[in-house]
């Protein structure tokens, strides 16, 4: 019994026990270098999930029974005050969707007016943002059309006020564009009063958009307007972008600290409009037309 | 191996590995937070130096994966810890034995900084986040935990023990 008591705790007598723990070290480091970079592990990771979420409901338990003893121990009068408050919101809610079919009617209207795009010269096409991207530090919005629409990387998307941002990534059926107010995005503009060049460059906030490589003695001023140049090539020439909000010019500084502020409502928009630019390549015509036929 | 050996054997190991996990999952109030002290691995150093040849670096990995699932870290993280500190209680298990309960908890303070830091570290590696000087409460905590833990366990470690 003593004997058998010793080999059980004496760890010279466990297998391969340092090798074992460098393997297992070497294969956590090797997890972790995948898990960091890409999500190639989600598999593996959802697989474990699911294995501990029984755990997890055990858990949650007690916290959710306070909530159903919460609930169930409401006195009568909280009941009805708020069973009051819920019948008069109904009201107001049954009121507001009288007005719903003229304001459909009304939208419908106005979305066929769009679409027949008359008024500018370049083409156009109405999309919808499906999605947002949940990283509050990244600007992109998902749009529900893609390259069998004729959509091609880079392209414009404006809204009624301006330009929006660009097209960076297209699927078949969906593309992922990037808003101006992206650190990561820079865009060619002129102000329109003189037509003096620089660049707009996002700054991750929405409201703001900096042009950093204005001199200080440039004729430039709180108000004006810019627009897009057309030199990057990427964006047709004369879409508002941005209107100028405060210029500091600081003597020792070679540069003056200019910002604007995007005319788009970068955040509110629901309906953004593609452009395909006046005189397209015969390339670029060919996905106009085929977007259009696949329209009608 | 009987059904009743593996009731006797097993199920008090994995119903405490499972309570410590629980109990590192349970939502606390923001001010208590920081001091959670690590359940998971102050049991695991329990039966690493209990009974060494059944619940050695593989169990460890295993149940550091599930931490680090169950506590959205990457991948591997909690694993590569928990492997190493079971790995030093296993090879001092026996001087670790001997020690009495206040010297022991000294142990087991050194073996959660050093489990702690392992966590710092890759964070750090990985670019993570920088945690706050707080960040090394649940060492405190834990040390402050153990006796008792150490004293409740004793009697179920005597049985798992002496079944093995």
């Amino acid at each position: 019994m003593v004997a058998s008591r010793g080999n059980t705790t004496n760890p010279a007598r466990i297998p391969v026990l340092g090798l074992r723990t460098l393997f297992l070290i070497a294969l956590s480091i090797v997890l972790m270098a995948l898990d960091n970079r890409e999500n190639h592990l989600n598999t593996v990771r959802d697989a474990i999930a699911a294995a501990v979420y029984p755990i997890q409901v055990v858990v949650d338990a007690p916290v959710r029974f306070f909530v159903w003893i919460n609930e169930n121990t409401q006195s009568r009068n909280e009941l009805e005050l708020e069973n009051a408050r819920l019948k008069a919101e109904k009201l107001l809610t049954s009121a507001r969707l009288l007005q719903l079919e003229s304001l459909k009617a009304e939208n419908d209207r106005l979305r066929e007016m769009l679409e027949a795009r008359q008024q500018v010269k370049d083409e156009v096409r109405v999309a919808e943002i499906m999605g947002v991207d949940a990283n509050p530090f990244r600007h992109s919005i998902v749009i529900d059309v893609g390259s069998s629409d004729g959509v091609y990387d880079g392209q414009a998307i404006v809204d009624a006020d301006g330009v929006v941002g660009q097209v960076i990534e297209t699927g078949p059926r969906t593309s992922q564009a990037l808003l101006i107010s992206d650190p990561d995005h820079t865009l060619p503009v002129e102000v329109l009063r003189n037509g003096l060049r620089t660049i707009a460059f996002g700054t991750g906030e929405l409201g703001r958009l900096d042009l950093p490589f204005l001199p200080n003695n440039a004729d430039i001023e709180e108000g004006d307007l810019l627009v897009t140049s057309g030199l990057g090539g990427a964006f047709p020439p004369g879409y508002p972008v941005a209107r100028v909000g405060t210029v500091l010019r600081i003597p020792q500084q070679p540069f003056a600290d200019v910002s604007a502020r995007p005319l788009a409502a970068l955040d509110q928009v629901r309906e953004v409009m593609l452009i395909w630019p006046g005189e397209p390549e015969p390339a670029q015509a060919d996905a106009v037309n085929d977007a259009e036929s696949g329209n009608e | 191996m009987s059904s009743k050996t593996f009731r006797g054997r097993h199920l008090p190991v994995i119903i405490s590995i499972v309570i410590a996990l629980m109990l590192s999952m349970m939502p606390l109030p923001e001010g208590i937070r920081n001091f959670r002290p690590d359940w998971v691995a102050l049991i695991m150093i329990h039966w690493a130096m209990a009974v060494p040849r059944s619940y050695g670096v593989g169990v460890a990995w295993v149940v550091g994966l599930v931490l680090d699932v169950s506590q959205g870290t990457l991948l591997g993280q909690h694993a590569l810890a928990l492997t190493v500190i079971t790995f030093i209680t296993i090879k001092s298990n026996l001087l670790m034995r001997m020690f009495p309960l206040l010297q022991l908890t000294a142990t087991v303070f050194a073996l959660n900084a050093v489990y702690r830091f392992l966590l710092f570290w890759i964070n750090g590696v990985a670019g993570v986040e920088a945690p706050s000087s707080v960040y090394w409460g649940p060492v405190l905590t834990g040390a402050l935990v153990w006796p008792m833990m150490y004293i409740l366990l004793s009697g179920i470690r005597y049985r798992v023990e002496s079944r093995h």
